[in-house]
Order: structure tokens, then sequence, then C-alpha cells
């Protein structure tokens, strides 16, 4: 199994994935169009790993523009787990003990899908607590650095090194470092379960669910069934935005300054729709579709600005859920596992899947995998999720 | 028939800031070559976040105050998208939803009295690059030195009715945002968009409107304006064409506007609010201590200086370059008479910037140094000749006043002894000139005088070494 695109130091015990800028390494996101874009810097979340003394083992294959359900549009090709079926190659890096953590850029629930396919943890921090100068830019709005580890310590140490403001990111949060900790007392918590996610996860999930709902309440915690009525509206919103700023954002790639230029062109047109046309794969092309026309003139406040509407009713949503509990608990994605399948079907099936992963991206909130479920909790409220995932992950092991 | 010209402006002034809007990077004039001034964030590289420039927005609210403007106190960075190889990241960002400064006004001069020009609204945003055609070669190359570039675009209301309107407040606004810090506004650092229509006069009906684009000289933009007229005069007269709503481009060569290509004009911008900006939120407290910080109008500080009792034209002299009144303001702060800091600035700073061929606006000199120079005279320390040499010495050679005084030893007070000595040599010298004054011609004391002054070599207070000569000729009687 190979999972790096480029292996950088073999005693190194984190992996960094391909979206995140490392000085002097070819950086591509898994798109052709990047072809030899060599960064002159490194990403922050990277400087810091490096400042406290981590040493990188490689940079991992991810879906082009971290915009698929777990790598599989990779220009580099598709990494697979040993029984054929897909997970990203961060996750499976972990799983096999290859690194010990790995940086992984939360874009559209990639990552966190990763670590559910591959059976490890992965926490998507609070928007603003971990700089997103020096990665590739995507969504800009949602996007967010966040670990993934065997064990919610391994994730807690490595968060704490890479949270905390940065002066060349102009959304990151004042406080200069963050204290996690993964050893709040589980017993007493309330913790709510979204009938709608539960309802449209498959039967594999929803016993998945049922496991750890039992698990909780073994440990005192209190579990309820609460409904978001409008989560596919979140799920929609988050799609427009995604798709809109990921137009945006990779429209610079257009054959002049860097990356791929087509070899044929006339003029400066063709070499912009032959660099494009050649240089983008399937998924970032219907995002570059869909984004534009979300945001064109006759559609602007029929759908981007109406997203932006939802984005603020559904963080008042979460506000009032996170004043009655402090955790939520919902599936990652549908199923247990995910197949090979038509490159052509991405972005249908992405949509399906964000259902589960819209609401932290789209309102900046932690979202945490772990045990193959899913667990949110308000902003900053990830030492929550982290005791919460290193309680369970203490019964399992007994 | 008669007929009225309907005019509106959007004018583009480049902020005078250390860095661009959205990066350290300084600004292009400091470029010798092309991309010089560049860096990651201005070349669109990926991974670089764009960080508001503060002072760049305050220059901004500055603006929006001296046109009277309202200030919004929530304003938003906006995308728009379009395709260019000048435009590296395919995107500009700009104000589109909320601009920082809505609805003002400013008066223009004119023939007839005075018009007020309404403004619609101030809003900043950045420049982009720049692209240099090699015809011979067949290539064209991409200079990023100008992208990122802090700008603000001034939207006027179509409120001009001639050509000799839109000069003046173009005129006026240049004045202003120079004198007050907001733009040097050199040449092609004030661009201008003209929205131009004409319909018979009295009637409701607007006619049709075209636009021209990009034009920076103001004698460009007066041409433009005529034959833009003349153009739509013909056609509704003469049937000469049908006039169209569309964007053309002055060809300062050809003497005349040409269509500008649909493809370069019909484009959806697609905008969004840009989400790696936050809102810009100029709460009461900013808001307060930027007017509290706004640097004096023209009419203000010639009000100030007349006060002060300075002559008309030197006042005109000095209003005249915003860096004179600072460096005027300074030495008068620091203690010296207003009629003299001016004379020193207009007769003798400009006399000697004459003599290397550059004029008073190119005056660099410290305050303290000016003041030193001007003291030093004021308490007899050096004579006014000496403190023009120092002078000449500080702004030529860049010495400091204070040690080039000690090191030339024109300290009058300290050197009496060496005038004495000077004085006394000089007359057991010249015996016949000792001889023809005490003889009674009394002229001769002139040459005698000449040639202490020639061999100190303009060292020591004239009126000093002739008291000195008097006293010792007197002895020798
Ligand atoms: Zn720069």
């Amino acid at each position: 199994m190979e999972y790096f695109v480029t292996e950088i130091d073999r005693d190194g015990t984190v992996a960094v994935d391909d979206t995140i800028l490392i000085k002097d390494y070819e950086t591509k996101a898994g798109s052709h169009i990047l072809d030899g874009f060599v960064p002159l810097f490194s990403g922050d979340a990277v400087e810091r790993l490096l400042g406290a003394g981590y040493a990188v083992r490689g940079k991992t294959h991810t879906g082009e523009f971290g915009l698929d359900i777990a790598g599989e549009t990779s220009y580099h090709g598709v990494c697979r787990k040993a029984d054929g079926t897909l997970s990203t190659a961060a996750a499976e890096a972990v799983a096999a003990g290859v690194v010990r953590q790995a940086l992984c850029v939360d874009v559209n629930g990639a990552p966190r899908r990763g670590a559910a396919l591959s059976g490890v943890d992965f926490l998507k921090p609070t928007y603003g607590t971990v700089s997103r100068y020096g990665i590739i830019p995507t969504a800009c709005s949602g996007e967010q650095v966040g670990v993934c580890a065997g064990d919610a310590e391994s994730v807690k140490e490595l968060l704490a090194v890479i949270a905390g403001h940065d002066g060349k990111d102009g959304t990151s949060l004042p406080a200069a470092s963050y204290d996690y900790t993964a050893d709040k007392t589980i017993a007493g918590l309330k913790i709510a379960v979204v009938q709608e996610y539960y309802d449209a996860a498959a039967d594999e999930i929803k016993a998945r669910l049922d496991a750890y709902i039992a698990s909780l309440k073994e440990a005192d915690a209190e579990v309820t069934m609460i409904s978001l009525p409008d989560a596919k509206a979140y799920a929609t919103a988050w799609q427009i935005m995604l798709s809109a700023e990921t137009c945006n954002n990779i429209s610079r790639y257009d054959g002049v300054k860097f990356g791929y230029r087509t070899p044929t062109y006339k003029d400066i047109d063709e070499l912009y729709v032959n660099s494009r046309t050649e240089g983008l794969g399937f998924t970032a092309k219907a995002n570059v579709l869909y984004g534009s026309d979300v945001l064109s003139k006759n559609q602007y406040l029929r759908c981007y600005d109406k997203s932006l509407r939802i984005r603020r009713l559904a963080s008042e949503k979460m506000k009032e859920v996170f004043a009655a509990y402090d955790a939520v608990l919902c599936p990652v994605m549908r199923t247990a596992s995910v197949e090979a399948y038509d490159t052509a079907d991405t972005f249908e099936r992405t949509q399906q899947e964000l259902l589960f992963t819209a609401v932290p991206s789209l309102t900046g909130i932690p979202a945490m995998v772990t045990g193959g479920v899913q667990l949110w909790s308000a902003a900053f409220g990830e030492s929550t999720l982290l005791s919460i995932a290193k309680a369970m992950e203490g019964r399992a092991d007994k | 028939m008669k007929y009225e010209v309907v005019m509106g402006l959007e004018t583009h002034v480049e902020l005078e800031t250390k860095s661009k809007i959205f990066c350290s990077c300084g600004g292009h004039s400091e470029a010798d070559q092309p991309n010089d001034c560049v860096c990651p964030a201005c070349c669109g590289m990926p991974g670089m976040l764009p960080v508001t420039n503060k002072h760049a927005v305050e220059l901004a609210v500055k603006a929006g105050i001296m046109l009277n403007c309202h200030i919004n106190q929530y304003a938003t960075f906006d995308k728009k998208s379009y395709y260019y190889p000048d435009l590296p990241c395919a995107y500009q960002i700009t104000q589109w939803f909320h601009p920082i400064c809505t609805d003002g006004y400013v008066e223009v001069p004119t023939k007839y009295g005075t018009s007020r020009i309404g403004i619609k609204q101030i809003h900043m945003e950045e420049d982009a690059g720049k692209l240099v055609h090699d015809d011979w070669a067949d290539v064209s190359y991409v200079d990023f030195n100008r992208t990122s570039v802090p700008l603000i675009e001034i939207v006027s209301r179509p409120d001009f009715r001639s050509a000799e309107e839109v000069l003046n407040y173009l005129e006026k606004l240049k004045a202003m945002f120079r004198f007050g810090g907001i733009s040097e506004c050199e040449e092609g650092a004030m661009r201008c968009d003209v929205n131009i229509s004409i319909c018979p006069e009295g009637s409701e009906e607007l006619g049709v409107r075209s636009e021209i684009k990009n034009m920076s000289s103001l004698t460009a933009i007066e041409r433009a304006i005529k034959y833009e007229v003349a153009r739509h005069i013909d056609a509704l007269e003469r049937h000469t064409e049908t006039l169209v709503q569309e964007t053309r481009r002055w060809d300062d060569i050809k003497n005349r506007t040409f269509a500008m290509r649909n493809k370069e004009t019909a484009a959806d911008y697609r905008y969004f609010p840009d989400p790696n900006l936050m809102p810009i939120v100029v709460d009461d407290e900013w808001l307060a201590s930027i007017r509290e910080h706004m640097p004096a109008t023209i009419e203000e500080k010639t009000a100030e200086y007349t006060d002060m009792g300075l002559s008309a034209q030197d006042i005109a002299s000095l209003v005249s370059e915003r860096k004179l009144c600072d460096i005027f303001d300074a030495v008068v702060a620091d203690g010296r008479k207003p009629g003299d800091t001016a004379a020193w600035i207009l007769t003798d700073c400009a006399g000697i910037l004459r003599r290397s061929g550059k004029v008073i606006g190119e005056l660099n000199i410290a305050p303290d140094d000016l003041s030193y120079i001007i003291g030093a005279v004021d308490e007899g320390k050096i004579n006014r000749n000496v403190g023009k040499k120092v002078l000449s010495a500080v702004i030529e050679k860049g010495v400091s006043p204070e040690q080039y005084i000690k090191e030339q030893a024109l300290d009058a007070k300290v050197d009496e002894s060496l005038l004495l000595e000077t004085v006394q040599k000089v007359l057991a010298t010249e015996t016949k000139a000792v001889g023809d004054y005490l003889g009674g011609k009394t002229k001769a004391l002139q040459s005698l005088f000449g040639s202490c002054m020639k061999a100190l070599r303009g060292k020591g207070d004239p009126a000093v070494i002739r008291e000195l000569l008097e006293k010792e000729i007197e002895k020798l009687r």
C-alpha cells in the first residue's frame, strides 16, 4: 500500500496531507493542474509541529482538492484498503501504524469519513483555532486543519501543538494557545442523537450507533433523541458555499503562472480552456460548474445569499441545541464501507454524504470521529469530544 | 436644438500607504524592475491569505470624511471574478455589498459659481498588475508590482454638466488628497471612467449612455468628453449612427473613442463576500480617533497662516505642498518666528534647490535641522550668511548642522580670539592701507575689512569683525 505522494523523513511520526504546503516539496492537492508547484513556505500547522520537534514522514494522497468521499479522485491514483474498499491514505497510514498522527484538511468531511472507514479518530477543531495559512484553498469559510490519530490522547497531543493565533490568517481567533483535556467526567453529560441523521443511515450504522448509545448510558451519560428539521437545508447550503468558494479559489490555476500548462494553444483563451480541461478532474469541474451557477447574477440571491442566511440560522439552531446538550451524536456516513464507483457519480455521491458532515463545516463547530461515529459540540468544546471519545475507547478496550 | 450633457465619474485613486492592501510588500513606486515588489500573496500563490492593511482603511475613511460622506461602520470585502493574465487569483478583492463610505458631496468651483457634485460611494479595492506587450517578439509579459496596491474608487452621481466641471472636480480631488496625505496623485495614480449621455435641454428622458474607460490625463479626459458629446449630437441630429449603451476607450493618438469588444465588457463578475477577510468594523472609538487626526484642509491651513501674519504669497507657496507645511509647522512649533521660518524655507531653501535644478517641492530637510540653523542665527552663534552656508551643506550633503558648525569653526563666539588674531595680522601686513586710513582716507577701512573676511574664509560675524577692526586700528594712532 502506497500512502505517500512524497516521502520526506523515514523517521517522521506525522503524515501531512497533500493539501497542506511543505516548503520545497511539490504540493498538488491531488490535482494534475498543480503539477510542478513547489511552495516557497510551509503551512503554519506544519511550522508548529516542526517547531515542537515532530518530523514529517511524508505527504499523503488526497482526493482532488479534498472534494470527494475519501480520497478516490486523486490524480495519483486511488488508495484502497486491503479488502479493496475505499479510505483515505492518511487514515490508513495511521491505522497501519506507519505514522502516529496525521494532519488533514477537512473541507467536505473526507478526513472524517476516512477515519470511520479505517477505524481511527479524527478531530476537526473549531473554525479559527488552527491557522489556514499554507493550505491549498478550496472552501475558505469552512475548511480547517484537523488531526487524525489512533486514539483520543494522541489527537489531543497534536491538536494542542497546531492550534493558536496566527497573524497571517485574518480569520484566526485571538487565543495564543488552547488547553485541551481528554479526562472530563462522562457521567451526567447530556448527549443528543439527531433523529433525521439516524434515520438516513444504513442498518449497519444504526446498529453501531445503538451500541455506542448503550455504552454512553452505561457510563451514566444521558442520551436523548432530538430533531433537526432543517438538516437537509444545512447540507444544501454548505454544498452551495463549498462549490462557490472552490470554483472561485481554483480559478487561479489557469496555466499562466504555475502548475500544469497545456502544450496546445493558439491564444490566451485556448491556453486557459485547454489547461483547465486537461488539468482538472471530473469532481473539480463539477464543482466549478455548480459554483459558477450559484454565484451568477441570476442565481446569487436564490442560492448563495440564501445559503448565507441558512448558515446563520444553522448557527442559531446549534447554539440552542448546545444550550441544552453537551454533545450531539450522529453517523459520519451512510454506510460502513464504500466500494469503488464510477467517477461520473462523485458529485452526487459526495453531496449525499454531506448530509452527515455539513453542519460543523457550515457553522464552524468542532466534530470528532471516534469508534466509527461522529460527535459534535459547541464551539471550543473539543475537550468534551476528546473526553467522550477517550472514555468510550477505554470501555471498548476492556 | 440645445442639449444638456449628463456625466458621472468613477475615479480610482491610489492610496499612499507604506505597504500593499493585503500583504506586506511595499508600494510599487519602490520597485525598479518588473516584479521587484511582489510576494507569494500578491502573486496569487495558493496558501497565502490576505490580511487587511489598517492604514489603507483609515485613509479611505479620511477620504470619505473629506468628501462629506457617511462612514459605514460595517463594511465588507467582496470577490469579483474574471480572467485576465494580470489578475493573479482570477478575482479582485473589492467592496461590492457594503462599501466603506456612501452619500457625500464635494463643492467644485466653476465659471458660474459653485457646483455641488454628489458622491454615491467610495469603495476600497486592490489594483491589478500590468501586461507589457512586446510586439516585436510577439509575446506579453506580466508585471505584478502594481497588484494589490490599495485603491479607492470614488463613484459620483450623474451631476456633471460640462467638461469644465469634470476637470475642476478632478483638480479639487487631487489637491485635497495630496494635501491630506491620502494620495500622491502622481501621473497614472488617478484614473477615471466617464459615463456620458446627452438629452435635449429640459427633457426628462435620459439619453443613451456610453462609458469611456480608464483615462489618466486631464487633457485626454477633456478631449474624450468633447468627442463623445459631438458624436452623440451627430447621432441624434444627423443620424450618423444608432447610439447603444456601450463601453468605449479613448485613443489619444487617433483622437477619438472606440467601442470595446463586447467580450471585454459583458462579464458576470460573480460577486460574493470574501470569507478570508472579516468584515471591517469601524467602531465609534476608531472613527473618533480618525476624525481627531484628520489633516487640516488647505482652507484651514490658509486661515491659520493668515493669523500668524504671513503674506498671501508666502501662504500660497506653503500650502502648494503639504510637505512644506509640515516642515514649517514643526519649525514654528520648535519656537522659531513664523515670518523668519517662511523666509528661510521659501527664499533660502528654494534658492539652494534652484542651484541644482530642483524645485521647492523636492525639499527634504529635517525640521529639527532647519530650526537649529535659524536658532543659531537668532542667538548670534553664527551670522545669517554662515547660516545659509550651513543650510546648503545640510540640504546638499545631508550633514548635521551642529557638527558642521563645529568642524568648520563657524561659531562666532567660540573663535573671538581667532578673529582678533586675524585682524592684527592683517593690520601688521597691510601697512599701506593702514597708513592711508590713519591719514584720513576712511575708505581704506573697507579694503582692510575685505582682507580680514578673506583670511577668515567666511567665518565669524561681519559686525563683530568690523568692530574689532575699528578698535584695533585706533590703537595704532
Ligand atoms: Zn505582496
